[in-house]
């Protein structure tokens, strides 16, 4: 009986507790991410998608609104985004999940108030993608991840489905929130075109994203100069924060954990007392009594378990997700930041071997050949011009980086305040709740 | 379980008044007359000492102090200081032994568990713990109590002893010579033997202890694993107390909210030590008649086992006056390797035939006593004992009403306690 305690480290103690046995740190990195078989639906040949039953509930969905209400704070919302109906699309190379996405909006440069269209996880990821090219040194709220190989979580399961239906139905909330991202065209397109297969061809293709990644290791390698004193701050923050977050997950799981198995023994501990109970003349009444407080007790943990595990857990975790997004959003403006620098050095130290050359030149008094002297001046005169305008030109993306990012942090930093707010306020209530039923009882 | 809470201002001694609902054929006047009707019996202190064991060892064990003080002076307002002397539980279970050995047919109140069984994680398996030291002093008490307000255990010499005289009991115990037939009743209690006609009730009964010993156990097992991962659920929150604080540290508006929730959260995985300590009385109360269970059936094994000799001695004289009929006849009726001897090789000279006529006539009538003697002892015990279990089955229902009352009371406490503090936890989460 006491195996399953010594396994864990819970010291009596507040010690750290971080379980050994939760690997929620490893990630398996396929590429077709939303590759699923349902092994309890049958797949037929052809194109006809099979129906899973999950249709979102209008209760959970007003549950959204409001969570989301709240944390819209002042802007009146014009754009109102659902993505549910996840149904298993079968074709002959692949199955995956599609879900509908379902906006209403009021917005004057949309054509139609209402749009529905198909998506798959891979398309949301394309756009992410591309938001993220467009904007670089914004906070992108994040997309559920890929399949993780948990030990616990099944492939294919509801709960899974389910879990990530939320989560993207956030990403799309958030994102049409936000006061720049809501306004993109990519978002636009991927809201209302049926077919996404020719705008993706437009999108950020592999080759670009390389360089970009070859260009931001070899910054990363020469340094960065000096960063910015704020943005130092924020970097520490960020770290600070992604461990903490990460602690709480962690944390949430665990009590998820050890509720299941405290509900595992409630629901032996009851059914003794009936078989008591029915041996006793007097003692019958009492006993039954307690049995049933005790099923009761079971069914208000199992409740309880239900809210941690679909409003708190998701919630944190979340936020371990953009924990990891600010710490990318910040070392992409450093490397904004030091491809300026290079570009800068560039100039400097070769505005200062020009100034030499010009010296020396002057000095030797032997004319060059008249033609050539002149082409390589208009030469070096151009490059010299170009290398400025590149450095002009970085300099100023260097400073719009900062300014979005200095700008979106605030505003992540209160969304992140209210959600999380709601999201523990919201595990009280439940857990005074559970208190209180089991009191009536 | 009569009140064996340590209350210094419920020094009521009995567990129930002498005019309690017990059964009208003259036991309300025994129990008028019970031990703790004249003297309130009570455990008020326990010490650590060192001494030599019966093989000569050097050990430590527990003393706890028996005192005793006459009812009438306390009715009378006086307040006398009591009388008392220091016992430890080896002695307890002697007095015990004695008890069971001398009155078969009562249904004698068990000690506290020897050691702790039905252990979760916290809780110390260890003897000299000073929680599980108190909840046996606790034990003890109710011990004394039960036996000193039973209508016939309370009224035994020994037992006065054992409360009023420190040194003398033992010798006097042990002159009783109870050890031997402690020794003949646990053989007896564990022997198989098939018994044709024991009283309906007693069957019935005995299948009843042994449905509530299984009952009982499971119940103790269960609620353990219960507590244990209660236990780890309350604590795992501590660890949010722990992030809370440190995420305070680096949030600027939220800082403050966060903090007082995190002290919250301390508190909360704190609270479930104090909660389980206290939970632990209503397992012990579940002990009791799972001990209980097993005194019960003890006695209804006796019935069988006087019903049995009663049945054996019967049997034995029933065949005996069959030989004397046959000898005295010649018939033969039964097959019997003399009656087919005699046939074969003749018959035995007549002298041979009175001699053997008279032993068995003499052997017949002591048979007839010895029957007679067991047949008044069987009825005596299913007299007593029938009443006795009566007396234990009211008990019985009065007690564990009760221990489940003050259960459902305990869980409805934890509740508020834990409503209470998930209220001030959202109120931080609200500052933030």
């Amino acid at each position: 009986m006491s195996a399953a305690m010594d396994e864990s480290a819970v010291i009596p103690h507040s010690h750290a507790v971080v379980p050994a046995d939760i690997s929620g740190e490893m990630l398996d990195l396929e590429d077709d991410d939303d590759l699923e078989v349902f092994s309890k639906t049958t797949s037929q040949a052809g194109g006809s998608p099979v129906l899973s039953s999950m249709p979102n509930s209008p209760g959970s969905m007003v549950n959204q609104y409001q969570l989301e209400e709240e944390g819209g704070g002042v802007n009146t919302r014009d754009m109102f985004i659902t993505v549910d109906n996840p149904e298993s699309h079968v074709t002959a190379i692949e199955t995956f999940i599609v879900y509908r996405v379902l906006t209403r909006t009021t917005r004057g440069d949309f054509d139609s108030s209402e749009y529905e269209v198909r998506r798959r996880y891979q398309d949301f990821l394309w756009l992410k993608g591309t938001l993220e090219e467009a904007h670089p040194t914004l906070i992108i709220h994040p997309l559920p991840e890929k399949f993780v190989m948990k030990g616990m979580v099944e492939r294919f399961n509801e709960d899974f489905i389910e879990t990530r239906r939320r989560a993207l139905q956030h990403f799309l909330s958030k994102t049409a929130e936000h006061p720049l991202l809501s306004h993109s065209q990519q978002l636009k397109v991927f809201l209302t075109e049926q077919e996404l297969t020719a705008h993706k061809k437009q999108g950020p293709s592999f080759l670009s994203r390389m360089g970009e990644t070859v260009r931001a290791v070899a910054n990363s390698v020469r340094g960065l100069k000096s960063r910015p004193e704020e943005f130092v701050a924020m970097q520490e923050y960020a770290d600070d924060f992604s461990n903490k977050m990460a602690s709480l997950d962690k944390i949430t799981q665990r009590i998820i954990k050890e509720q299941k198995e405290y509900l595992d023994e409630l629901r032996q501990y009851g059914p003794i007392y009936t078989q008591w109970a029915d041996l006793e003349t007097e003692l019958s009444e009492p006993l039954r009594g307690v049995a049933g407080c005790v099923d009761n007790c079971g069914r208000e943990t199992e409740e309880q378990i239900r809210h941690l595990a679909e409003v708190l857990e998701p919630s944190l975790h979340q936020y371990v997700l953009c924990a990891d997004t600010l710490k990318t959003v910040l070392r992409r403006r450093d490397n904004i930041q030091a491809e300026f620098e290079a570009k800068n050095d560039a100039l400097t130290s070769w505005s200062s071997s020009k100034k030499v050359d010009h010296e020396t030149s002057s000095r030797t008094m032997e004319p060059p050949p008249g033609s050539m002297r002149t082409c390589e001046t208009r030469k070096h005169k151009n490059s010299r011009e170009e290398l400025k305008e590149e450095a002009a030109c970085l300099e100023e993306s260097v400073k719009n980086a900062n300014r979005a990012l200095r700008g979106d942090w605030s505003r992540w930093e209160g969304s992140m305040k209210t959600d999380l707010k709601s999201a523990l306020v919201s595990t009280a209530d439940k857990n005074v709740e559970y208190y209180e039923k089991v009191t009536d009882l | 379980m009569a009140d064996g809470r340590r209350d210094p201002s419920d020094r009521t001694g009995g567990s129930e008044p002498a005019e309690d609902d017990l059964e009208d054929d003259g036991k309300a006047t025994k129990a008028a007359s019970a031990l703790s009707g004249r003297l309130e019996v009570s455990i008020a202190e326990t010490e650590k000492r060192n001494g030599k064991n019966a093989v000569n060892m050097q050990e430590t064990f527990t003393v706890y102090l028996v005192e005793t003080r006459p009812t009438e002076a306390l009715a009378e307002g006086r307040n006398p200081a009591p009388d008392s002397l220091w016992r430890r539980y080896s002695e307890f279970e002697v007095l015990r032994s004695y008890l069971l050995v001398t009155y078969p047919a009562m249904v004698v109140s068990p000690l506290p568990e020897k050691r702790a069984e039905f252990v979760w994680h916290k809780l110390s398996a260890d003897n000299m713990d000073p929680d599980f030291v108190e909840r046996r002093r606790v034990g003890l008490e109710n011990f004394l109590q039960r036996v000193t307000s039973h209508p016939v255990l309370s009224n035994d010499n020994i037992l006065y002893r054992f409360l009023t005289e420190e040194h003398g009991w033992k010798e006097a115990v042990y002159e009783t010579g109870f050890q031997d037939k402690a020794d003949s009743r646990l053989r007896a209690l564990s022997a198989t033997f098939r018994v044709r006609n024991p009283d309906k009730r007693f069957v019935d009964m005995k299948h009843y202890s042994d449905e509530l010993q299984s009952h009982t156990s499971q119940l103790l097992r269960a609620r353990a694993r219960v507590a244990d991962r209660l236990y780890g659920v309350y604590k795992v929150h501590g660890n949010y107390g722990r992030v809370f604080s440190e995420w305070s540290v680096l949030e600027k508006q939220m800082g403050d909210g966060l903090q007082s929730a995190g002290h919250h959260m301390d508190a909360y995985a704190a609270s479930i030590d104090d909660i389980l300590e206290e939970a632990e009385h209503y397992g012990d109360q579940l002990k009791e008649y799972l001990f209980y269970a097993e005194a019960l059936r003890a006695v209804c094994r006796k019935h069988e086992l006087s019903q049995y000799e009663l049945e054996v001695a019967s049997q034995d004289l029933v065949s005996k006056k069959q030989q004397r009929e046959e000898l005295a006849t010649g018939s033969v009726r039964t097959f019997s390797l003399k009656g087919m001897t005699s046939k074969l090789f003749g018959q035995e000279a007549p002298e041979q035939r009175e001699a053997r006529l008279h032993l068995l006539e003499e052997q017949i009538s002591e048979g007839e006593e010895a029957v007679k003697e067991r047949r008044a002892e069987c009825q005596v015990h299913v007299y007593s004992a029938w009443g006795d279990v009566q007396r234990f089955r009211q008990q019985k229902d009065r007690d564990i009403r009760e221990a489940l009352i003050g259960y459902a009371l305990m869980q409805i406490n934890m509740c508020k306690k834990g409503v209470q503090m998930w209220s001030n936890t959202k109120e931080c989460f609200l500052k933030m």
